[in-house]
């Protein structure tokens, strides 16, 4: 908070009409995806979920952009003070926080399951039994028997932690590396510095979601690890999928800095937008530390 | 003050709301958007209303007379839904908005375009879960608490809809929760230290941090049912490993705070009333927020008292007995600040105070009858029976609801530059008390006496409570309508609102014009002696 001297006017934008498009196109993006769902699972043919989806994708995109655009028009008219951008601060802050505990949820099944079912299905303890419904089953962690195999068809085999995993593992913490030395370049006035080792973060996430999509397709066709083959598939594909998807999402926050430091944005006292980015991608630079640790090295 | 923020001041501000509807779709003004969600709580109200209705009428005597019961099923579900995420919580965004930046000497709320789009997710979410109940199979009828199978494998398949409306109402949430947290810690007048906030402040920014951190939870929990539902994962299923009882772990481990971010603003506003009528500054205000930090803290660490029956180990039964009783503590703590605060006050009974002094009483009989159901043994006799909906209801109409409905008419003259009709709100507040405690004191004893909720039909032993019950719904429904009368009635004239409103008022906002001018604070205020009350 500045004295009176120097307080410059906390800027409200004047009426807008992003908002009010933006919730049309997640609403669309939402109604499309349950007709998708809906007309999948009961096997109709019609494309009309796909198409709405698209819409809504179109329009939220849309909206976005222009969003963004304006934020970042308004940014460089010095219409922001010190005090509005650290409202940004702490809102991405939070924002990340409500991602933690997202992944928490998906982290406390995986440990709720291993700690207590996989013994309780098998009839130990004091939810014993349970074990009337499968008479004699015998459980293991990882689960490669499903209690009701006609249901769910365990996998054969599982994803060693010491190959692909250790590789995508070595490549996101240097990642969190790059980036770090590509803030050291706006830090530095170094343009140069900037792009050329955010693009270097960029490419190592790529090639993460490379090995990462051929390590699922090998999972489905080669090992019969899927989404169905009972709760270590679940746990796996939905904990690693989701994981992916925010890598996804912050390799494109990436490129979208990578594009603005290449239009000469950013400087070492205004940079929030790339500063943001790279939060995010410790963020899920950490969630992937969890994963492989907890997932793949003592899941397996 | 210098030139220089005085003609920015001109520069910016001085246009007032635009014209028509535009106003209300492209809005970024705080006042304007808190107006929004309050007509949306509203309506949502009278909808979650109806659905009660409908539930009372058909209980009205044992039998099946109105709805099928599938259909009954329908009703009591969408009632939970409409009401727990439909009306209250978006009536206290509403109040946190129009509050909040006034009351900490704020021009606005911290990201105003990101407040819109949180207001306007909402009226989609709730547009598309109404809907479900033109689709085949008919809206969710598993109860607000969803359990799985009942919500996964004998789900209608309006459920794929149902889980995405949730999707979307917690987009909305944690957008809104971000806004006010970041509002109150960066926003805030120089010189006002978080101890100088008012109590709604404090409340509010705990609900926030209570939001963030669970509603995450919500939607890991509706998405582990999607793929559950539609790409054969296991999570539920226990034919593949998974677990039943794993939903209800995640849920209430979401379900439980939930239940504090629908209590906490509440308490807020019952702190900022009773010290105005009763002319004494607040007591133990510094043991206030604690309380309200303690009793958030607890709400992340108690949620599997709600599963005491589904068969969990005996030592984490008694570790859930224990933790639960522990937050009758810092809320005892509250319910004596309250009265001490009354205590030797100059008491007036305007109708804030009248509702506030019921929130007092009958939230703390929904506080004790929480206690009973904590005992582990006494609740596997509770459990899932009247006794139940007696307790919840207790805490959250005369609770939350009231609180709701005493902070309208106390900020009213403030929003609206005029006076409430007293005679017509003291008749709301009398029909509105007498209406709640017909309708659901009785069902302690039918509880009591074995009847299970959830069901359309009952044995005969319980028919005589169920209809003075239904009979205290409809007293409380239709009342509503006065509150509505009375609320447009003062819109449109009555006696002007002074600045002060209220003889005892302490607080930024009451500094202010009555109606509070469209854009206030825009350059921050100084004077920080009356922040609190």
């Amino acid at each position: 908070m500045s004295n009176e001297e120097t307080y410059q006017e906390y800027f409200v934008p004047h009426s807008s009409k992003l908002p009010i498009l933006a919730s049309l196109g997640i609403f669309l993006i939402v109604y499309g995806m349950g007709n998708m769902f809906n007309e999948m699972s009961s096997g109709t043919d019609s494309s009309f979920g796909e198409i709405v989806l698209f819409l809504g994708g179109l329009v939220m995109g849309g909206t976005l952009f222009f969003w963004f655009s304006e934020v970042i028009k308004e940014n460089h008219s010095n219409l922001y003070s010190d005090q509005l951008n650290r409202s940004f601060v702490w809102g991405m802050s939070w924002f990340i926080f409500s991602e933690v505990m997202f992944f928490a949820a998906f982290f406390g099944a995986l440990f709720y399951v291993r700690t207590f079912v996989v013994d309780w299905i098998g009839g130990v303890g004091e939810r014993g039994p349970s074990d009337m419904l499968w008479g004699g089953y015998e459980p293991h962690w990882p689960m490669m028997n499903p209690p009701d195999p006609e249901k769910f068809a365990g996998p054969k085999e599982l994803i060693s932690p010491w190959g692909l995993p250790l590789i995508n593992t070595l490549l996101l913490v240097t990642s969190s590396f790059t980036v770090t030395f590509a803030h050291h370049g706006i830090n530095e006035g170094n343009r140069k510095k900037l792009t050329n080792w955010l693009l270097a973060t960029i490419f190592l996430g790529v090639v993460f979601l490379f090995v990462q999509g051929y390590e699922y397709y090998h999972a489905y066709v080669d090992l019969g690890l899927t989404l169905a083959s009972g709760i270590y598939g679940t746990t796996f594909f939905m904990l690693t999928g989701f994981h992916g998807a925010h890598v996804t999402l912050g390799t494109f926050m990436l490129i979208v800095m990578l594009f603005r430091a290449r239009s000469g944005h950013f400087s070492k006292t205004d940079c929030f937008g790339f500063e943001a980015a790279a939060w995010y991608w410790h963020f899920v630079d950490v969630v992937w530390l969890g994963l492989f640790v907890f997932v793949y090295v003592l899941g397996s | 003050m210098n030139a220089v923020v005085e003609e920015h001041h001109d520069e910016h501000h001085d246009h007032g709301p635009a014209k028509g509807i535009t106003r209300w779709l492209y809005t970024t003004n705080h006042k304007d958007i808190g107006t929004l969600y309050l007509w949306f709580s509203f309506a949502m109200f009278f909808v979650g209303g109806i659905c009660a209705l409908g539930i009372r009428a058909e209980l009205f005597q044992p039998g099946l007379q109105i709805v099928q019961p599938e259909v009954f099923n329908q009703l009591t579900t969408m009632h939970g839904l409409i009401m727990v995420f439909g009306a209250v919580m978006p009536a206290f965004v509403g109040l946190a908005n129009w509050l909040v930046p006034m009351m900490i000497g704020a021009p606005d709320m911290a990201l105003p375009r990101m407040n819109n789009y949180s207001f306007w997710i909402l009226p989609f979410a709730f547009g598309m879960l109404i809907s479900t109940f033109l689709m085949e199979g008919g809206a969710p009828n598993y109860g607000w608490t969803f359990y799985a199978p009942l919500s996964t494998e004998y789900a209608p398949p309006s459920v794929t809809f149902f889980i995405f409306a949730v999707h979307l109402m917690g987009i909305s949430s944690i957008m809104g929760s971000i806004n006010v947290i970041v509002t109150i810690l960066n926003m805030r007048a120089p010189g006002m230290t978080l101890m100088q906030m008012p109590l709604f402040v404090w409340t509010w920014l705990i609900t926030a941090y209570l939001l963030i951190a669970v509603m995450p939870v919500l939607a890991g929990v509706v998405t582990m049912m999607l793929m559950d539902i539609h790409f054969g994962t296991a999570f539920f299923s226990a034919a593949g490993g998974g677990d039943p009882v794993l939903f209800q772990h995640v849920f209430w481990f979401f379900g439980h705070p939930e239940v504090y971010i629908m209590i906490l603003p509440a308490f807020g506003i019952i702190s900022a009333i009773i010290p105005t009528f009763a002319r004494k500054k607040l007591f133990g205000y510094d043991s206030m927020v604690y309380a309200t930090a303690s009793i958030a803290f607890l709400s992340f660490i108690v949620w599997a008292h709600h599963m005491f029956t589904v068969g969990i180990p005996l030592a984490g039964e008694l570790y859930f007995m224990y933790a639960t009783m522990v937050i009758a503590v810092p809320t005892g703590v509250k319910v004596f600040n309250w009265v001490a605060t009354m205590w030797q006050g100059s008491m007036t009974f305007e109708t804030p105070m009248l509702f506030a002094i019921a929130f007092v009483i009958l939230f703390t009989i929904g506080g004790f009858s929480g206690i009973m159901l904590s005992i582990v043994p006494a609740d596997f006799q509770y459990h899932d029976t009247y006794f139940v909906v007696a307790h919840f209801h207790y805490v959250l109409v005369p609770g939350s609801i009231f609180s709701i409905m005493a902070a309208v008419y106390y900020w009213l003259p403030k929003w609206t530059g005029n006076m409430y009709d007293e005679t017509l709100g003291k008749t709301h507040f009398w029909l509105s008390f007498i209406g709640i405690n017909v309708t659901f004191f009785p069902q302690h004893f039918i509880g009591l006496a074995g009847m299970p909720r959830r069901i359309p039909d009952y044995a005969l032993q319980f028919a005589d409570w169920n209809m003075v019950s239904s009979c205290g719904a409809f007293l409380f429904g239709f009342s509503q309508l006065l509150f509505l009368f009375i609320i447009l009635k003062c819109i449109r004239g009555g006696e002007r609102a002074t600045e002060k409103v209220w003889e005892g008022a302490r607080g930024l906002e009451w500094t202010i014009a009555s109606p509070a001018p469209y854009h206030t604070f825009s350059t921050p205020p100084k004077d920080m002696a009356d922040a609190h009350g």
